[in-house]
């Protein structure tokens, strides 16, 4: 495969000759706030009069969005468009409708200040049905819009007309776009839009990114698939100063086994009352509770501190975001909610709580603070453990090298070729073949085979099982000239009714009522602090307190989608609030992370109370080399441990786990449980694993084979939770399933079946099919993450370095302070009735 | 709790449980069937089958592998305790039309389990009439040793009887893993059966619905797992 930018190979960068001449209004504009057009901003103009698609990738502060738009700020204000549709010429596509909905007040102030008169709308979920149904009808010339949208868009029978007169097409922050399965559904709808207009131009807006080619790609059509991939020209703007990155050290020992780094609290706190404002960023929703609590505790000066995560209700995280825009916030205790897009105040100050699990997420949190290009944004770690140290130094220095976490290149997924292709087939009767050609044009889906095309086809037709017996319901019709058609109208309703793809877990509302009086049953009104998913509201017993939107409450109980609670007097929430990291540990820190610990001469620089950790590792067992897997067996407790560290991240390490329980099993260790956390994993049991290995009962080799991805995996996989859940969104989103509707409560009455049940039995009955397909290269890259503990498997063959020792080692205590607070899912399910049997048993046996 | 608790005998094998129903002896299975040792007989109860054709008529092509993943289930328990009468307690099929829907291999597989058998069909809400492609009696319920076995429970607090209907389901919560899982429900004077099909769900006991047939007092309750069926004390179950 070779990579080309079609006519010429040259990479843009600064031009220096030709600069494309604004007309008058434009330039008068520039002159009037004393700005003058900055060279990539030319640059995209030029490229643009020479219709080329381009992906600008630009530090914060930059002026990428105004780069963006300038080219059709320029055509549009010249007045001089031929309709040949409904006049819709940009439009402009956003992870997040809030960024949609600031480009665009950010984008109709000049647009007026300089006379332009350039209608401009937005259109997400929140736009009144009214308004959606005109647009289509007379569109705006600038529509600023989500993946989502368009997809709608896209397939009603007049999106040719509506898009006929588009000219360029805008994406925003498509680093994090792209590689996700909303990127593999904009990409099949980009592939729509060319073929509605071939000669609309594509311009792509990124943060750095480890591999450009990749998003150069997405931008362009995939003509000739299986030879060449064509890139989209490249414009690059440095980055202005370099940040500057500290590692918070405190006085306090650093704990071993933790992740809400709340001993560092006070000098946290410090730091915020020496800025202006300052972004305190953790990993996990329940970690910000953590924080933003006990920085209230210690908050003596009274500073406005706030919060700002995914499950507050959405006009609590709107009030947080005006409030910082209007400078009246010191803090603002966030997650990946404040990721992306909107800047929202005058940031001078980063904090990250806990290691940031990856190099590139880093950077673009750091990148928050001082949005002028010129100077260093300033961002301060704060580890929230011992291994944290480590990462927080690898983190600080791939920052410092400008290094960015490779993301991995992703075929198209399945189920999202299906939702799409019933999207095509409710706009307009299609020909396969034509639509095969131009999904493949699609970059996510260039090396789609035929075969696994008619499939999908075939899925949404009538179910693609391998018995078919659905033929006479199938909602695809043959129609004239080998076209397919939807046989029934209510086809393209149940569509829209499902099109996108996040599937959210069940989101319940947490409604604040007076505390318990009574055991009465209806409790209302009281306000909604927001939304907690269903899987955290089920474990919570009656009574039981936690942290929630800023407040220590109460659990009084649930009823349908909703979970009351109350103020609680107690100042310590009895339930653990951490949820665990959402993101594992990313390759490349993981590799900085095994290099740093195999050499001593990077230790110096650490904390007295790690580097002497690490010694008194190397004294009592080993530290392993960085291409080496270190295995530890010690007895404890009356029981035996095995100890791996192949630093490869808690989703992969979780799989590893359960493979290796089976396999110890059947060497007869009687493993009773295990336990991972981003760096290691610990087995227990209480068969001797070190004599099994000495004996040569047990090869260490054999156990870590990579064979372990074959029966031992399939036999997991047909009980494992997170593959049904995994299972489950890829029934949703390819249609199989329909969506739960917010507001749509379901009866009392009615009986639910579940989504495993139907994974059981096509699991049993039709191995092969295309959505199990589906749901299998999700587990490999997800929650599973096969893929990565495959590449593991074949890293250390050959470089297991084994430990048997008398007694735990220093490297171990992190991970196995960690046993109990994970619950193991899997095998535990019929212990877990048995043991509420025995309580029938006690109870039936006692006095009562 | 009052004097009717659930058998307790024989905790060691879990794949069935005896039960008790006015004094007479069954055998509950952790598929969800019920054996009555005295009567030769296995009761079953809503098979839904052709459910999934039955979605797939109205667009919703659920995989349609259903009805011989319930037939090779009833196999296997017809297998275990060699029944003289087999009693489907309605609900057979999820729609009057639905054995017209079902594959001719599937229908054979059920002919050969009728062999040397009684069969009898209870009707229910879903099939008021039986196809009689099915053979088979049909009945509207039928009474065994002063115990009847109908589809729907009587609301009240009715005696001596086993029927279906609710696709009884319960939920625990322990260590903060939640559980949900198909059960059979009872007090020692009647017993509802858990769903048998293959894409039937689950409604909770602790659903108003099943308030007018047990109250809370001395309810028994015998959760399905997947390596036998586990008595559950009530009080650790949770309303979804």
């Amino acid at each position: 495969m070779t990579l080309t930018t079609p006519k010429n190979t040259k990479k843009r960068r600064t031009p220096t000759h030709s600069e494309p001449v604004l007309p008058p209004e434009i330039s008068a504009w520039f002159a009037r706030r004393r700005w003058k057009p900055r060279a990539h901003q030319l640059a995209l103009l030029k490229a643009a009069q020479q219709r080329r698609s381009t992906l600008l990738i630009a530090p914060t502060g930059a002026g990428k969005t105004l780069a963006g738009f300038l080219p059709s700020l320029v055509a549009l204000g010249s007045g001089k468009q031929q309709k040949k549709g409904a006049g819709l010429f940009t439009l402009y596509i956003s992870p997040l409708k809030a960024l949609a909905t600031d480009v665009a007040r950010n984008l109709i102030e000049p647009i007026e200040e300089m006379g332009l008169g350039i209608r401009t709308e937005t259109r997400t979920g929140d736009t009144s049905i009214a308004r959606r149904q005109r647009q289509r009808v007379k569109p705006p010339q600038i529509l600023l819009t989500t993946p989502e949208q368009v997809a709608l868009l896209l397939s009603h029978p007049d999106a040719p007309h509506l898009f006929a007169d588009l000219d360029t097409i805008i994406l925003d922050e498509l680093h994090a776009l792209a590689p996700s399965k909303r990127g593999d559904l904009l990409a099949l709808d980009l592939a729509r839009l060319r073929t509605i207009t071939p000669d609309a131009m594509m311009v792509g807006l990124s943060a750095t990114v480890a591999r450009p080619s990749e998003l150069r790609g997405y931008l362009m059509p995939q003509t000739d698939p299986d030879r060449v991939t064509h890139l989209a020209d490249l414009v690059t703007v440095e980055g202005g100063a370099k940040p500057e990155i500290s590692i918070l050290e405190v006085e306090d020992e650093i704990p071993w086994s933790s992740h809400t780094a709340r001993y560092a609290m006070r000098e946290v706190y410090d730091a915020i009352r020496a800025h202006k404002l300052t972004l305190v960023f953790v990993n996990a929703r329940l970690q910000a509770e953590v924080a933003f609590q006990e920085l209230w505790r210690i908050n003596d000066d009274n500073l406005p501190i706030g919060l700002h995560h995914g499950s507050l209700d959405t006009l609590q995280r709107r009030k947080v975001e005006a409030a910082m825009a209007a400078g009246k916030l010191r803090a603002v205790v966030a997650t990946s909610t404040l990721d992306l897009g909107i800047d929202w105040g005058d940031v001078d100050l980063v904090i990250h709580l806990g290691a940031p699990k990856g190099a590139s997420r880093f950077l673009q949190r750091i990148g928050r603070s001082n949005h002028r290009m010129d100077e260093p944004s300033r961002g301060i770690l704060v580890p929230g453990n011992r291994f944290e140290v480590l990462e927080c130094r690898a983190a600080q220095q791939a920052a410092e090298a400008g290094a960015q976490d490779a993301v991995l290149s992703r075929s198209g997924a399945l189920d999202v070729l299906a939702q799409h292709i019933l999207g095509m087939a409710c706009q307009a009767p299609f020909d396969p073949t034509d639509l095969f050609t131009e999904v493949r044009s699609a970059l996510p889906y260039a090396g789609l085979s035929r075969n696994q095309f008619d499939r999908a086809i075939d899925f949404v037709s009538t179910g693609g099982y391998a018995l078919r017996n659905y033929e006479r319901f199938a909602k695809l019709k043959p129609s004239d000239g080998g076209k397919l058609r939807v046989s029934n109208p209510r086809i393209a309703q149940q569509y829209r009714l499902n099109v996108g793809t996040i599937v959210d877990s069940p989101m319940l509302k947490v409604r604040l009522v007076s505390a318990r009086r009574s055991a009465g049953r209806a409790r209302q009104g009281g306000r909604v602090l927001g939304e907690i998913d269903e899987y955290f509201a089920e474990q919570l017993p009656p009574g039981a307190t936690f942290v929630f939107a800023g407040e220590v409450l109460r659990f009084e109980g649930m009823r349908d989608t909703e979970v009351f609670v109350s103020r609680a007097s107690s100042e310590d929430p009895m339930v653990p609030s951490y949820g665990g990291n959402k993101f594992p540990l990313s390759t490349h820190l993981a590799a900085r992370v095994r290099a740093m610990l195999s050499n001593p001469g990077d230790w110096p620089g650490l904390p007295p109370a790690v580097a002497h950790w690490l010694e008194l590792q190397s004294e009592r067992s080993v530290l392993p080399a960085s291409d080496e897997v270190l295995v530890e067996t010690f007895p404890r407790a009356g029981r035996h441990f095995l100890v791996a560290y192949p630093f490869e991240g808690r989703l992969a390490h979780q799989t590893l786990g359960m493979l290796l329980t089976r396999r110890l099993h059947r060497a007869g260790a009687q493993p009773l449980g295990f336990v991972a956390n981003d760096y290691a994993l610990a087995l227990w049991g209480l068969g001797d694993i070190s004599a099994l290995i000495s004996e040569g009962k047990l090869s260490l080799a054999d156990l870590f084979d990579e064979d372990m991805l074959g029966d031992d995996l399939d036999a997991w996989l047909a009980e494992s939770n997170l593959m049904k859940r995994t299972f489950r969104l890829a029934a949703v989103i390819a249609g199989l399933i329909e969506r739960r509707h917010p507001g749509k409560v379901k009866s009392g009455r009615q009986v639910t079946m579940s989504t495993d049940l139907i994974y059981d039995v096509l699991r049993r009955h039709d191995p092969d099919h295309l959505l199990l397909e589906a749901a299998w290269a999700d587990a490999a890259t997800g929650l599973l993450d096969i893929r990565r503990l495959g590449d593991f498997l074949a890293r250390v063959k050959n470089r297991i370095r084994h430990q048997s020792l008398s007694r735990v080692s220093p490297l171990s205590v992190p991970v196995l302070l960690e046993i109990g607070r994970e619950v193991v899912a899997g095998h535990a399910r019929d212990a877990l009735l048995r043991e509420a049997a025995d309580v029938l048993v006690q109870d039936a046996m006692g006095d009562s | 709790m009052g004097m009717l608790k659930p058998e307790r005998i024989g905790l060691d094998d879990f794949a069935d449980q005896h039960v008790s129903i006015c004094g007479k002896s069954f055998l509950a299975h952790k598929s969800g069937a019920l054996y009555w040792p005295a009567e030769r007989a296995l009761i079953v109860a809503d098979l839904h089958l052709e459910k999934g054709s039955a979605f797939a008529a109205r667009g919703q092509m659920l995989p349609p592998y259903d009805t011989r993943e319930t037939l090779a289930k009833l196999a296997a328990m017809i297998d275990r305790y060699d029944p003289e009468t087999v009693i489907s307690l309605g609900d057979s099929l999820h729609d009057p039309d639905g054995a017209a829907r079902m594959d001719a291999n599937d229908i054979e597989s059920l002919h050969m389990l009728q062999e040397d058998r009684d069969w009898i069909w209870i009707t229910g809400n879903h099939d008021p009439k039986i196809d009689r492609a099915l053979a088979g009696y049909v009945l509207p319920e039928i009474v065994v040793e002063g115990i009847a076995l109908r589809h729907e429970p009587r609301a009240g607090a009715v005696t001596h009887e086993i029927a279906g209907h609710f696709h009884p389901a319960a939920r625990l919560v322990l260590h903060g893993t939640s559980l949900r899982r198909p059960c059979f429900v009872g007090n020692g004077l009647r017993l509802v059966l858990p769903a048998f099909g293959a894409y039937a769900g689950g409604l909770n006991i602790l659903d108003l619905a099943f308030e007018p047939l047990f109250g809370m007092d001395g309810l028994a309750v015998w959760m399905l797992g997947h390596e036998g069926l586990y008595p559950v004390a009530p009080r650790l179950l949770k309303d979804d």
